[in-house]
């Protein structure tokens, strides 16, 4: 309702102009009045034509009714006349006549006079007033929304928003506005004045701008190119000078002297032949150089330095190299010589290079370098020793077995070892081939053992001697019978089956035993356990080892037994129940089963159940921590890892958790996850704008802290979301501070800038 | 033959200078940093709880005046001045830095309703229940001459508040109506009223400076717009609204400081619904008035505390009270947004840190980024429950605290009651209003 009103008025203007358009259609209709006349004229005429249709008065002249071609004053017709009566023709004069006119205006006037509507009242005025006036402040205010939601959006707000400018006010305006009050002050303006000192503006003296004067800028820009090109080159021959200088190679320097020696020479020569004068003189100077040599005994042996290299030549082949290289420069020097060796300048070079009397030793051991080194002489015998050894196959996996065993034990330089090993194995050697009697055979073992550590050693190679020699009998035993097969098959065994062979012979040995028992027991009786013993107290791993895989197909069989008889359970109980009902019910049972064994045919539930409570129970358990650091008190690297000791030093086992609520309850899994002490610390839901939980678990595990991130990082990760400085005004943002034009129009009301227009609008509302 | 040593570079590790700290090479591998959130959540709830040991906010209490302080105003130029008028008609003049009372005048009789400055911070007026509009100098008159006001404008009626312009020679009063004079003149250029009631306060905005807020008696905020002379919008809220604050960087955002407890935060386009309700007084609000960045919002209460509100935040951050203070009237927050000033009853104006916990002076760069690595800190880990309760935790007075609790149980009672009537009657026939929108009478055109 009140809106239609509102329109109503709204539109009232417009409406006016509407109202001046009403005449013209009030017009239309008449004619359209006139129209229906006509129609009723020719309804007329129609029916007349079809009453003279009928033959009896066919032509009916028209009945006339009054005095035809005279025109009434009350009655207009047509009739008669035979034409129409057009209303325009009734008003062709009255456009002539002025007096007409006024008055058709006044008819149209009335015509389209309609009733004006009601003023709206005051309120309603006023009312839409304010709602034009509300409408368009928000429009003005709409303008702020993008700087609104940039501010509250931003990641940091520097308070006073409007950059304060220094005003750097220029330096004439200074001075201006300053004099100089303090005698000092005064003092030093009568010294600038006296110097002409300008004060002002452009602040150079007439000097300076005579100076300026003086250079052009073209040739300045050369001279100064002149002058960077020459420092450029300077610099560059002092960084070669330099490098040249730090160059070690003594061959380089050798190379470099030959040349300048070769060049000294030359130039030499050429001066005997230009200048004999000036070549003499030089001859002089060489000569001096030899005498001043001779003298100080410069590159003598004396020096500390040559000294020191004596000592050390006895071992480095490059001191003696320096010695000798010495001299023979000193014999260069001494020598008595028409040319120039070398310049003096080179001499204070080759100061700190001298020596003389190399010692006897020197030369000796120069002597011997070229020769083989006797350690490695010693090796190479040793090699051919071992070759030597090697040839028979059966001594080879005894020594490498005592190799395992040495290894175990202590550790020991290889070299010792081995030559000891050898010696060993000599002596084994020659006792096969003598065949010499079992009970001598220790005795000679104590003998070249005698170190604590080697006794384990020496008690091995006895057991493995014996072994051997039992080996040995059971050959003689073998050869004897005549099976030399036995033999052959014995001798290929490969090494990895050392552990097995040493213990073997001793089982095959009692079966043989058995066999054998009526032919030679007192002899095996003797034998047998001894090795047994020895085996024991050597306490030797592949002694046990084979037991290990026999417990553990112990274990293997057991645990097949087991699921046997689980598997197996089921029928085991059935066999409890009575069996008539249980038959019935079985097929009933085994029919459903079967069904459900067809539905389900690919998947096993209850396995993958189990196994998934299995891993459940697993991932809970609480994990041991390891915190062993490689590389802390010990070697670490690629490749290397922390000894087992130290591992378990650092290893903080997991206690033993309370026992599973799900323990006792097959077919349940109750997760052990949450933690009540835990929970008091967690956030329970989801904060305000974050709106999933990986988002806010995101921000929560990135650190802010300049100890996990760089100092830029931590920098930009901590900026204060609001920053103000102390001391600062902050006044209210204007719309210069954010690029918008402050209007130029001022706030004063309107009425009290431009009353007429007011008043002239609230008479036009009167009016309406 | 090459010699492998190991070399190192000295620039790395040796310091230019003795007073430079001391190089600490880090590696910022994340796998060998294992504990950093726990490490974090644990720097967190300490930063959490040093900033509860150092919140000591109260800074100074100015006394002078012989009557409750009526109205404050701050000096536009000046950050240390500050103008307070009190019930006895006494107008004071206080320098913060030295603490103390640089002038007073004898302005009005009775009240002091309204004190405000000029622009330009060279004079300031007052308007009192002696019907009287005065400007008066901001400097001191000279030695012997008498305390004598620029201007005296005498009304018909009595001005309850009054407010400058902020660019331009212009005022506008409220009492009947709102009144916007010109300086020069004793006339008001125009008055503008909707409704019959008395206007309590009006506000200039400080932004589009040709739009007014005022509040009436009779329940109602009316915008005005002073350029085409015509109120835009009233809204009719629940009770009765005290006053109201804009928004010094958002120019379409007001405050009301209501007296059914709250304070309601309007866009002006669109009064129907309040952007924010705040709630956390237990009495009327008083006044409100906003930091100068725009982010945060003073109240003061009858309660006998003043309340901090983020612009955003339904609930206070901040309830500052003593012993001594009683009802708060007024309440000003400064132009550098580090301070408040409220005048209360018991004719004391007191001093308070905007931010309870900050250190006052210069801070050290290390200072500083400690500063703000503690505040980044503290709002990563707001939300964890620990953190959260240390942050929030306030010692209240004992009427406050009870108070409270008995809000509580009412606002608990009655939303039972909703939700009782609610669920035992047709579907659709109660229907259920936001808590924005209960307060909300009605918006006039």
């Amino acid at each position: 309702m009140t809106a239609n009103r509102l329109a109503e008025s709204l539109l009232a203007l417009s409406q006016q102009e509407e109202l001046a358009d009403l005449p013209k259609d009030y017009l239309l209709s008449e004619s359209e009045d006139e129209g229906d006349n006509d129609g009723e004229r020719k309804h007329q005429k129609l029916l007349e034509a079809i009453s003279s249709l009928d033959g009896k008065n066919r032509r009916k002249l028209a009945e006339r009714s009054e005095a035809s071609l005279k025109v009434s004053e009350f009655n207009v017709s047509s009739e008669g006349s035979g034409e129409k009566l057009v209303l325009a023709d009734l008003l062709e004069p009255v456009k002539t006549s002025s007096s007409l006119a006024t008055v058709k205006k006044q008819l149209s006037r009335v015509k389209s006079k309609k009733t004006v509507e009601l003023p709206l009242n005051k309120e309603e005025i006023e009312r839409i007033h304010r709602e034009v006036a509300f409408n368009k402040t928000a429009q003005v205010l709409s303008k702020w929304d993008p700087v609104v939601l940039k501010n509250r959006q931003a990641e940091q707000l520097v308070f006073p928003l409007e950059k304060e400018e220094p005003a750097i006010a220029p330096i004439e305006h200074v001075l201006s506005g300053w004099k100089a009050r303090t005698p000092l002050e005064q003092e030093i303006f009568n010294l600038l004045h006296k110097n002409k000192q300008p004060v002002t503006d452009p602040l150079l003296t007439p000097v300076e701008k005579a100076s300026l004067r003086a250079m052009s800028l073209e040739e300045a820009k050369m001279r100064r190119a002149e002058l960077q090109r020459a420092r450029a080159l300077q610099s560059y021959y002092e960084a070669k000078a330099r490098r040249e200088k730090k160059i070690k190679s003594k061959k380089y320097h050798k190379v470099v002297k030959k040349g300048k020696a070769k060049k000294a020479l030359k130039e030499f020569e050429q001066l005997r032949k230009v200048n004999p004068a000036a070549a003499l003189e030089e001859l002089e100077k060489i000569e001096k150089a030899r005498m001043m040599e001779r003298m100080s005994l410069k590159h003598q042996n004396s020096g500390k330095w040559a000294k020191s290299k004596a000592i050390m030549a006895k071992y480095d082949l490059e001191a003696r190299q320096a010695m000798q290289e010495q001299l023979s420069k000193n014999k260069e020097l001494t020598q008595k010589l028409q040319v120039a060796s070398e310049s003096e300048e080179e001499e204070g070079g080759t100061e700190d290079v001298e020596e003389l009397l190399v010692p006897d030793v020197v030369n000796e051991v120069q002597m011997n370098a070229d020769g083989p080194n006797p350690w490695m002489l010693r090796s190479c015998t040793s090699d051919t020793k071992e070759a030597a050894t090697q040839e028979d196959p059966e001594q080879l996996p005894e020594l490498e077995a005592h190799g395992v065993s040495e290894s175990e034990g202590e550790e020991r330089p290889m070299a010792e070892e081995e030559i000891l090993l050898r010696e060993f194995e000599e002596r084994r050697s020659l006792r096969k081939r003598s065949e010499l009697s079992q009970d001598a055979e220790p005795a000679g073992s104590q003998e070249t053992i005698d170190s604590g550590s080697q006794e384990v050693l020496s008690e091995l190679r006895v057991l493995s001697q014996k072994l051997k020699e039992n080996h040995q009998s059971r050959k003689q035993k073998a050869s004897s019978e005549g099976t030399i097969p036995q033999v052959q098959r014995e001798e290929p065994a490969p090494e990895e089956e050392e552990p097995l062979l040493l213990q073997r012979p001793e089982r095959v040995q009692t079966l043989e035993e058995l066999e054998e028992l009526g032919k030679e027991d007192c002899f095996q009786n003797k034998e047998l356990p001894r090795p047994l013993l020895e085996g024991q107290q050597s306490e030797r791993t592949p002694n046990n080892r084979p037991d290990a895989p026999k417990e553990k197909k112990e274990k293997e069989q057991l645990i097949n037994l087991q699921n046997f008889l689980t598997t197996q359970s089921p029928s085991v109980r059935s066999l409890a129940v009575p069996t008539i009902i249980e038959e019935l019910e079985d097929e009933e049972e085994r029919n459903h089963r079967q069904m459900i064994k067809e539905a389900f045919a690919g998947d096993d539930v209850i396995r993958d159940f189990l196994k998934e409570k299995r891993e459940a129970v697993e991932a809970s358990k609480p994990k041991d921590v390891d915190l062993t650091l490689p590389g802390w008190g010990e070697w670490g690297g690629v490749g290397l890892k922390p000894s087992a000791k130290k591992r378990r030093r650092f290893l903080i086992k997991a206690p033993e958790g309370p026992p599973r609520k799900d323990k006792n309850l097959p077919n349940v899994i109750i997760s052990e996850k949450r933690n009540i002490h835990a929970a008091a610390h967690q956030v329970q839901v989801l904060p305000y704008p974050f709106t999933h939980h990986r988002q806010f678990e995101r921000t929560i595990q990135t650190p802010i802290g300049s100890t996990w991130n760089t100092q830029r990082a931590f920098q930009k990760l901590t900026t204060p979301k609001v920053v103000t400085k102390p001391g600062h005004i902050i006044k209210p943002i204007k719309a210069e501070d954010v690029g918008y034009q402050s209007s130029s129009r001022s706030d004063l009301p309107v009425i009290q800038r431009n009353p007429k227009r007011i008043t002239t609008r609230h008479n036009k509302e009167e009016k309406l | 033959m090459k010699v492998k040593m190991l070399s190192r570079n000295p620039d790395n590790y040796v310091r230019e200078t003795k007073l430079d700290l001391q190089r600490v090479p880090r590696n910022y591998d994340p796998a060998l940093h294992p504990f950093e959130v726990p490490r974090e959540y644990v720097r967190a709830l300490n930063a959490t709880k040093l900033e509860r040991v150092f919140a000591k906010p109260f800074l100074a209490s100015l006394d002078g005046h012989r009557d409750g302080v009526n109205c404050l105003a701050k000096h536009p130029e000046n950050l240390a001045t500050v103008l307070s008028g009190a019930c006895d008609g006494e107008v004071r003049i206080w320098n913060l830095t030295q603490r103390n009372c640089i002038r007073t005048i004898q302005a009005h009789e009775g009240f002091v309703r309204g004190i405000c400055t000029r622009f330009c911070g060279t004079s300031f007026f007052t308007v009192g229940d002696d019907k009287t509009v005065k400007q008066w100098k901001m400097d001191g008159p000279g030695y012997g001459d008498e305390e004598e006001p620029l201007h005296t404008i005498l009304g018909k009626t009595v001005y309850t508040g009054i407010d400058h312009h902020w660019k331009e020679a212009v005022f506008a009063t409220c009492g009947q109506q709102v009144d916007i004079w010109d300086e020069q003149r004793t006339n008001p250029i125009c008055s503008m009223t909707w409704g019959f009631d008395s206007i309590s306060s009006v506000k200039f905005n400080p932004i589009e400076t040709f739009l007014l807020g005022s509040c009436a008696s009779d329940r109602n905020i009316v915008l005005y717009d002073m350029r085409q002379a015509t109120p835009l919008k009233k809204v009719i809220l629940d009770m009765r609204t005290n006053t109201i604050c804009w928004n010094p960087m958002e120019a379409f955002i007001f405050t009301a400081a209501n007296e059914d407890y709250n304070l309601y935060t309007f866009d002006m386009r669109a009064l129907d619904t309040p952007v924010m309700v705040h709630m956390d007084h237990v009495s009327a609000v008083l006044d409100v008035d906003y930091s100068p960045t725009g982010k945060e919002f003073v109240s003061a209460s009858f309660d006998k505390s003043i309340r901090i509100f983020p612009v955003d935040k339904s609930r206070s951050r901040e309830v500052y009270h003593t012993k001594r203070m009683q009802h708060v009237i007024c309440v000003k927050w400064t132009s550098d947004s580090k301070y408040i000033m409220c005048g209360s009853d018991e004719m004391n104006i007191r001093l308070w840190k905007a931010n309870a916990s900050e250190k006052l002076g210069v801070l050290t760069s290390r200072e500083k980024a400690a500063k703000d690595y503690n505040q980044k800190l503290k709002e990563k880990f707001q939300h964890y429950p620990h953190i959260k309760r240390i942050a929030r935790h306030r010692h209240l007075p004992k009427s406050i605290y009870s108070q409270i609790q008995e809000q509580r149980i009412m606002k608990e009672a009655r939303r039972r009651k909703e939700v009782n009537r609610i669920k035992h009657s047709k579907p659709g026939s109660v229907p259920i209003v936001s808590e924005k929108k209960k307060h909300v009478v009605a918006v006039v055109k």
